[in-house]
């Protein structure tokens, strides 16, 4: 069982060590554009049209998600891409996938419990929420999801003040 | 004995005194018996024979005390002493440093004052120094007493330096030994003061050039923390970088230092790896080949270590800066002629390891390698030479490997990095340029980029080709008739890439100065064929499709006036394109007007700077305007549609621009021609100096009549406002008499207020004197007359509106009665609320009139000195006002508020803030936004004043994110979010509170308001949370 304390912290970035970054399970990974900022459009600034909750919305709440391990945003690592939101506003639903670097990537869990706590943070409480990893890109694929849809778990994770400190590090705007 | 008694003061008083000091252990009598020294009482020898019995006492205590006197006498009496008494004195004390160890504080004290001495004869500085060398073990003093060491030491380098040096390497010695094992950090400010002087200044280090370092970079690198509320006031900073100063100051040291800078980059601690990088960065100002030569791959591995892996970009920037020094320092030196050149093998070492990463577009490597080799090249035009000869055929090798637009773009980007830096070196020799080459590849390249189907890559492309264009005789001139080809079409692309068109149009700018005749052959007939052919459509009626390709040659054509030659033939072409809409009368609505204006208004800012096009401008472009729109004011009878058209708010407001804009950069010379012209226009009905000048009827814009006519006093303003001061104005007092009349007129409010506005400008550019009294009473009288009637009453306000603006600005003394005037409208029924956003326009730039630009006088604390005299009355009538009509004081104190820099507002904020809390209950949504955009900044720069009230900040902002104005939903929320820059223990009472009201603005119907609920709700959520 994969549990929640599986990253360990992620610390060792930029912590010396030898040269090429040995403590880094991926020292040289690709990096993706980033999107710009969203276009205020006209219908936006008027005051009477409703805008409603759409996919780059969602995904412009977890793209700056800062990757645990690397000093980059999941959006750069490709972790997460707006064609794997799925949204409906007037059902209330909302399904994300991500996909971790690589197969064994030990951080998969905590990506998804910062992804989950961002939009549990963000989104109306009416939304009901699924995160899970994008089918066959990980080895724990399954394990690793059912922790994610389990609310007592993810509940529990987050009274535990060493994840909750990783998480809130995450979250944290980019100084 | 005798000689007290000679001398004829009691012996008895001296005696008494020091008994009080030493016995009786009381202060005050050591600056008595100073005083008596100092006006001759008695002599410092009468002090040392009255101390007689003290200084021999067997209590060491005793004999301290009795030093003591004599050292704090000496303190504030060194200056008379007498080379005879110097002498005795110092053998005195040398004699004493070998007492008990109670009494050195005491010695060096008056070492300290005998150091300071100029009657000191030379040898005796030396023997101080060897005695306290010699007897005094310094660091197991107290910290007081090694500073007052230092001081000594200090006091002879500024005064005895060649004495000192006699002594050779022993003086460093003896002061390497004294400072061994320093530990307070004001001390160490001075003993590294000290050994930088001994460095600087060529005192012998002998043999303890490695004692000398060990002694002082055993602090390195500086961690030090200030203890809270030191009163001392030393920084950390303060210490690194005098140590940096040290350790950076001879190539002597770096066998010793290099090596442990290499070790300390690899610290585990962010600042321990910068400042071992700035302290690289600073030894390579002095040192050479010969220093670095054997630490060279120890400090490359180093850097490259740092700037591939760190996640902090200081510590990339820094590494970067030390390889841009390292680079420098190894092209700086001299060689002799059979010397490995070592410039070339370290570049050969950064290219091994850089050089594959930049084939891996995608990767995270590439852009640290470009970096760095980036950092090296721009070193020297030698570095330069070697990397870009080196990296540039592997870029241009890896673009067209690369098929993917986003990882060409990369490589593009690259490659742009090291184009930039050829422009740092001037080459004599055009085939030495290291890109002279390469040149068709090149080329071909970025043609191939802007030809590309991705935005992002053409963006890059444009930026290439614009850095291609900006090295000095590099294209030929069929590269730049293609260059302009694929400018043009970018400048035409559709919408969806606008970013493009922006840029392109930034490029044609900067490359029309650079090759004017190319853009004069190759763009401007195509554009002017375009816009021709967009007319014609336009009168055949089928315009519509073609409008937006109209709007784009225009642009374009401004875009490329940024060379005298070419605004000499796009100017006409503006000019004739507005005739010949106006012959055609083919124009169906203001929007193509006002583009072109729009587009004369931007050649004439390129044109500001350049006096000669300046000129030409003018001289070309006002008389046609004028004539234009007289011609349409004259068209009454048989109405035109363009006739109309010109004579719209917004057009005449687009043409007030460019006239502004035309004129303000005049000559006085130049000018003074031109407005005597205008004025004759205006007040005399003289046409003569108009184009195409047949019109049906005169032109009498201030006569009873037209109501046309009168619009172009607006013109009128725009020119006359913008005039330097020194101008002088024909029939000024006539002129102003009928601006003053029109300005009352409340048959046409556009024409009345720009006469006001004319008025006002003029005013505020009149040299102060009667004259100047006259005009302001006029208007005072004016706007009593129209205010004390119904019809007028609105016209009059403009009036006292802009003439109150006209005087505060340049701080006239009928300013005040003025402004009190406006006040007392507040609570006028029917002006109030106009009078409450006039103080929005009397705290606000202008764009048209009294303007910096158009040389109004402008004090530049206009809006202090506003707040300072006229707050305390707006918050006395607030209070005194009657209920209906307080929002209009909370309206107009919220205008000067939020205009008033930040740094003004916050000491009176205290009195304030209790009125703009209240302002935040008022209903009216303008005061409410303004009030919270005024709060916002407070929030950040004044947290501990806002903490006070926080309960009431976090009910009102709370409610007001449910008001039904967006904005004000987004700025309460804003406020939300600022909110948590208070103290965190303030705010953890209302977390839960907060974060569950929060919860309703993340379902707002409108998004850019859930995005400021996100980002306010996530930083509470943060608040005293682990790892925020």
């Amino acid at each position: 069982m994969v549990g929640f304390g599986g990253g360990g912290g992620g610390g060792g970035v930029g912590g010396g060590g030898g040269v090429g970054g040995g403590l880094l399970e991926n020292a040289n990974p690709l990096i993706y554009e980033r999107s710009g900022e969203r276009p205020v459009t006209a219908g936006e600034e008027d005051e009477q049209v409703p805008d409603s909750i759409d996919a780059r919305e969602i995904f412009d709440l977890i793209r700056s998600i800062n990757d645990p391990e690397h000093p980059l945003t999941l959006e750069e690592l490709n972790v997460v891409e707006q064609v794997r939101v799925q949204v409906s506003d007037p059902d209330s639903t909302v399904a994300v996938a991500f996909t971790p670097t690589i197969p064994h990537c030990s951080m998969a869990t905590l990506i998804g419990l910062s992804i989950k706590v961002k939009l549990l943070r963000s989104l109306p409480q009416r939304f009901k929420m699924d995160v899970h990893i994008t089918p066959g890109t990980h080895a724990s694929e399954h394990a690793v999801n059912k922790q994610l849809a389990d609310k007592e778990r993810v509940a529990a994770a987050l009274e535990n003040t060493h994840l909750l400190e990783v998480v809130n590090q995450c979250l944290s705007a980019r100084s | 004995m005798a000689a007290t008694l000679e001398a004829g003061v009691p012996a008895g008083a001296l005696w008494g005194l020091v008994q009080d000091f030493v016995v009786g252990q009381q202060e005050g009598p050591a600056d008595q018996v100073a005083a008596d020294v100092k006006s001759g009482s008695y002599t410092v020898l009468q002090v040392v024979e009255a101390l007689g019995s003290s200084l021999e006492n067997p209590e060491p205590r005793t004999r301290a005390r009795g030093i003591q006197l004599l050292s704090q006498v000496l303190l504030q009496c060194h200056s008379v002493l007498l080379e005879k008494e110097v002498v005795h004195l110092i053998l005195f004390y040398e004699n004493r440093l070998k007492d008990h160890h109670l009494v050195t504080p005491s010695v060096l004290q008056g070492l300290r004052a005998l150091s300071q001495c100029v009657a000191l004869p030379p040898g005796l500085a030396v023997s101080v120094l060897k005695a306290i060398f010699q007897e005094v073990h310094v660091q197991s003093l107290l910290q007081v007493d090694r500073h007052t060491v230092y001081s000594i030491i200090t006091n002879f380098m500024q005064t005895r330096e060649e004495e000192l040096k006699g002594l050779g390497a022993d003086f460093t010695f003896g002061f390497i030994q004294v400072m061994d094992g320093e530990k307070d950090p004001r001390n160490l400010l001075v003993a590294f003061r000290i050994v930088h002087d001994l460095i600087s200044r060529e005192y012998s280090l002998g043999p303890f050039v490695e004692e000398l370092f060990e002694v002082t970079s055993c602090y390195f690198p500086i961690d030090f923390t200030p203890p809270p509320n030191d009163p001392h006031g030393i920084q950390r900073e303060d210490l690194i970088l005098s140590l940096r100063v040290v350790l950076a100051s001879t190539p002597q040291f770096a066998e010793f230092l290099l090596p442990l800078l290499i070790e300390k980059v690899d610290s585990e601690i962010l600042s321990a790896k910068l400042d071992s990088l700035q302290t690289l960065n600073a030894c390579c100002a002095v040192y050479g080949q010969k220093e670095l030569k054997d630490f060279l791959p120890g400090l490359w591995a180093s850097i490259r270590r740092e700037v591939f892996q760190t996640a902090s970009e200081q510590v990339e920037a820094e590494g970067l800066a030390a390889l841009h020094s390292l680079t420098a320092c190894l092209s700086r030196s001299v060689l002799r002629a059979d010397a490995e050149d070592l410039l070339d093998s370290f570049l050969s070492n950064i290219l091994q390891d850089c050089r594959h990463h930049l084939c891996e577009p995608d990767m995270k490597l590439v852009w640290p390698s470009a970096k760095l080799l980036q950092a090296a090249a721009g070193a020297s035009a030698r570095a330069c030479g070697h990397i870009t000869g080196d990296v540039l055929p592997l870029l241009l090798e890896q673009f067209h490997k690369h098929s993917q637009s986003n990882q060409r773009r990369t490589i593009l980007e690259m490659t742009l990095g090291f184009l930039k830096l050829q422009q740092k070196w001037h080459y004599e020799d055009k085939d030495e340029r290291p890109l002279s080459g390469f040149k068709d590849q090149l080329c071909s390249l970025v043609f191939l980029a802007l030809t590309d189907s991705s935005a992002q890559l053409q963006l890059v492309g444009i930026r290439a080709l614009t850095a291609l264009g900006a090295q000095p005789d590099f294209l030929a001139s069929d590269d730049l008739e293609q260059a302009v080809g694929h400018l043009y079409r970018l400048s035409f692309l559709e919408e969806d890439s606008q970013s493009c068109g922006v840029a392109a149009l930034e490029a044609s700018g900067v490359l029309a100065t650079l090759h004017p005749a190319a853009f004069s052959n190759h763009l401007v007939p195509k554009l002017a064929e375009e816009l021709h052919r967009g007319l014609s459509a336009l009168a055949g009626g089928d315009g519509s499709p073609q409008r937006p390709q109209n709007l784009r040659c225009l642009q374009v054509l401004s875009a490329v006036s940024t060379h005298p030659s070419i605004v000499k033939e796009t100017l006409p072409l503006l000019l004739e394109h507005l005739w010949r809409m106006n012959k055609g009368n083919v124009v169906s609505g203001s929007s193509d007007i006002i583009a072109v204006c729009q587009s004369l208004q931007r050649v004439a800012e390129k044109c500001q700077q350049d006096p000669e096009s300046c000129w030409f401008f003018h001289q070309t472009a006002i008389p046609c305007l004028f004539a234009l729109a007289v011609q349409a004011s004259m068209s009454e009878k048989e109405p035109s549609i363009l006739g109309e058209v010109l004579l719209e708010d917004e057009v005449l407001a687009a043409m007030v621009s460019v006239i502004g804009t035309a004129t303000t950069h005049l000559s006085p010379e130049l000018a003074a021609q031109s407005v005597a012209r205008i004025v004759s226009l205006f007040l005399d009905g003289n046409t003569s100096f108009l184009p195409e000048n047949s019109f049906p009827s005169r032109f009498q814009p201030f006569q009873e009549g037209s109501s046309s006519q009168r619009r172009l006093v607006a013109l009128l303003m725009a020119f006359v406002c913008s005039l330097p001061q020194n101008v002088e104005i024909p029939q000024l007092d006539k002129l102003m008499r009928e601006l003053l009349e029109l300005s009352c007129c409340h048959r046409c409010p556009f024409s009345a207020t720009a006469a006001a506005k004319c008025f006002a400008g003029l005013l505020n550019k009149h040299p102060a004197g009667q004259q100047l009294d006259e005009f302001v009473q006029l208007a005072v009288d004016a706007v009593e007359a129209g205010l004390g009637s119904g019809p007028t009453r609105h016209q009059a306000f403009t009036l006292l509106l802009w003439v109150t603006k006209a005087l505060v600005l340049r701080y006239h003394p009928r300013n005040s009665s003025l402004t009190a005037r406006l006040m007392g409208l507040l609570s006028d029924p029917e002006l109030g609320p106009a009078a409450a956003d006039g103080f929005s326009l009397l705290m606000s730039d202008c764009t048209d009139v009294l303007t910096r630009a158009a040389h109004a006088e402008v004090r530049i604390m206009f809006r202090q000195r506003f707040f300072t005299d006229n707050v305390p009355a707006l918050v006395q009538g607030f209070h005194a006002a009657p209920q209906h009509v307080k929002p209009n004081y909370l309206k107009g104190l919220s205008h000067v508020l939020h205009r008033l820099p930040k740094p003004v507002l916050l000491p009176e904020l205290p009195t304030l803030l209790s009125l703009l809390l209240e302002a935040l209950s008022c209903s009216d949504s303008v005061v409410q936004l303004s009030t919270l955009s005024c709060l916002q900044p407070l929030l950040l720069d004044a947290p501990q004043v806002m903490s006070l009230h926080v309960d009431t900040l976090v009910t009102k902002f709370l409610n007001l994110s449910s008001s039904s104005s967006m904005g004000v939903r987004i700025a309460a929320l804003q406020c939300m979010h600022a909110l948590t820059r208070l103290p965190a223990p303030v705010l953890l009472p209302y977390k839960p509170h907060v974060i569950r009201a929060l919860a309703k603005p993340l379902d707002d119907k409108k998004r850019l308001v859930r995005k400021e609920a996100v980002s306010a709700r996530g930083e509470w959520f943060l608040l005293g949370s682990p790892g925020s």
